[in-house]
């Protein structure tokens, strides 16, 4: 303790002065440095796709640079054999997404406002899909469809991304749920609102900034995934499946088109959370300031 | 009648939980049960299956697919050490010298991950080409030989499986780091630990939940991946996901993949046991 607070005297008054030497100073660049490049290495894959996206190759494969043009974000508008799968895939997200935030929302709020019998092994119910590879989940459902008879479409891809979902759900809204003052429920309710009431007025607002977190989520696993649609689809293709299905063929321009379109839009929804939850934070904080 | 009500409150979080908990039971549960009974079946998909109890199928699927199981583990083992490897740096810098870009920094690093999983993973084909704009130059500039090649070897595979694996780990160890109390470092500092021992004795040691659940969350995905394997690679970097897949969509050769299914969870669950008591976390399900 002493020695602590004798360092501390010491080494303060020439710290004005003091320059570390220059390798303390190249070595304090080390970490940043390495992160700028980590980050160029995790955007390189996207920079060749929207590269490739404006290519003009001739034939169907789309290795070399030959060109650029716009012709490809033009085309694919009237080709139903892309635009089909994409739908697809579209209404398989907003479904799947809309049921699996509404059961992971109300599990969430289970497990952190209630004491329970059953709790443990809830949550380890919650965990397993989490921890279990995609593959089995796929392959045992196509197991239970194949020996119920069901044939498999549309209905039975939402099925699973639902329950696929529900954990990450789940996640996401607990961590949220962690740092909630029960206080703010307890003088609403002390003064004189009922319990819908104020689960309307006062639970609902605040945990809505968690629950579409969630289903950002939830979207974004749904509409990319590939491995246990592959198993549940039949005959239909999703947007995931037509890439997988057309690559073999060589990837023609119009696979990047979609990639690039699909990277635009979530970039834009993140952008759109950040700014409006600085704007929240913004407007919680001015009040406070206030003496 | 608010007496009732009020007696009758212990029902409430089983009502929450009711619609999620069944879906999960009936999608989840009862199709792995399923699963497991066809793995014990004979039959084929035309003539229908009975229920025969052939646990011989197990040994038979094992020894014909061993090749393919220890490749899985060999690249998952090798991708999980080389994305922490890789990711725990930038899980560090983002979290102790992030400042006030710490959100900015880590949306960077998750933004790549909202394409598809597909059409990255063709990228890096793209990237990774024998002719391609890296490979290519190199060759042209006389750098490499003609007849180097990544492309359809195990380093292509387990390269696609760390990127597209890679935020699975900086993110939990992100979290585990964030959480630490800077003034432990400062205090090891202060007792002359050299910034080396006080990353080694302190932060580190602190950020193990971290780095388990990140071991975790890479490992698992990666043994049972056939989408790298598929794009990337080549016969001989057939994983075993590749297997259960053909077996179960081109075969039809349920009883077979079922098995071999079961062998993978199997093995998965025995791993990552023997792994939390290697590193003694018993934080798997809470958080």
């Amino acid at each position: 303790m002493t020695a602590t607070t004798m360092t501390l005297a010491a080494t303060e008054a020439p710290v004005a002065d003091y320059r570390p030497p220059l390798r303390a100073r190249l070595s304090r660049l080390v970490l940043p440095v390495y992160t700028a490049l980590a980050v160029a290495y995790l955007f390189l894959p996207i920079a060749v796709m929207i590269a490739f996206s404006f290519n003009n190759p001739r034939g169907r494969q789309n290795i070399t640079w030959q060109g650029f043009t716009f012709q490809n974000y033009l085309d694919i508008w009237s080709r139903p054999d892309i635009t089909n799968p994409m739908l697809q895939s579209l209404i398989v997200a907003v479904v799947s997404t809309i049921l699996a935030t509404i059961l992971g929302t109300l599990i969430g709020l289970a497990l952190t406002r209630y004491r329970f019998v059953g709790r443990n092994t809830t949550n380890i119910l919650i965990f397993l899909p989490m921890a279990t590879p995609e593959i089995i989940m796929g392959a045992s459902l196509l197991s239970l469809w194949v020996s119920l008879g069901v044939s498999r479409s549309l209905v039975t891809i939402i099925i699973a991304h639902v329950m696929f979902n529900i954990s990450y759900v789940v996640v996401t809204i607990r961590a949220r749920l962690q740092g909630f003052d029960r206080g703010l429920e307890e003088a609403a309710m002390d003064l004189g609102a009922d319990e819908w009431t104020t689960f309307r007025k006062v639970t609902f607002p605040l945990i809505f900034p968690g629950i579409l977190a969630a289903a950002l989520l939830a979207f974004a696993l749904s509409i990319d995934d590939y491995v246990i649609t592959s198993f549940v689809a039949g005959k239909t293709i999703t947007f995931p499946l037509w890439v997988y299905g057309v690559s073999r063929l060589g990837v023609p321009p119009e696979v990047n088109v979609l990639g690039t379109m699909i990277f635009v839009v979530a970039f834009l929804a993140i952008a759109a959370q950040v700014l409006w939850q600085r704007r929240q934070a913004r407007r919680q904080l001015i009040p406070s300031r206030a003496p | 009648m608010t007496a009732v009500v009020r007696r009758l409150r212990w029902v409430v979080p089983y009502l929450f939980l009711l619609p999620g908990g069944l879906w999960l039971l009936i999608f989840f549960v009862v199709p792995m049960a399923v699963m497991a009974s066809i793995s014990l079946q004979t039959g084929s998909l035309g003539t229908g299956y009975t229920l025969t109890w052939n646990f011989g199928i197990y040994p038979e699927a094992i020894s014909q697919f061993a090749t393919q199981f220890l490749r899985s583990f060999e690249y998952g083992i090798i991708v999980t050490i080389l994305t922490l490897l890789i990711g725990y740096p930038i899980a560090y810098t983002i979290a102790f010298r992030g400042g006030r870009a710490k959100n900015i920094l880590l949306l960077l690093v998750i933004l790549p991950f909202f394409t598809s999983f597909i059409i990255r993973t063709l990228a890096w084909k793209l990237i990774l080409a024998d002719q391609g704009f890296i490979l290519g130059t190199l060759k042209s500039w006389g750098l490499l030989p003609d007849s180097f090649g990544l492309i359809a070897t195990p380093i292509s595979v387990i390269s696609g499986l760390v990127y597209n694996f890679l935020p699975f780990m900086v993110l939990p160890v992100y979290v585990a780091i964030e959480k630490i109390d800077q003034r432990l470092v400062e205090a090891a500092n202060d007792l002359y630990a050299s910034r080396f021992q006080s990353f080694l004795r302190v932060t580190l040691p602190l950020s193990m939940p971290g780095v388990f659940a990140g071991s975790l969350l890479t490992f698992i995905p990666s043994v049972g991946d056939f989408v790298n394997a598929t794009i990337l690679g080549s016969r001989d970097t057939t994983m075993i996901g590749n297997v259960i897949q053909s077996r179960f969509l081109d075969f039809n050769d349920f009883p077979r993949a079922s098995a071999l299914g079961f062998v993978l969870m199997a093995a998965i669950l025995a791993m990552v046991l023997v792994y939390a008591r290697l590193v003694g976390s018993d934080e798997l399900t809470s958080g």
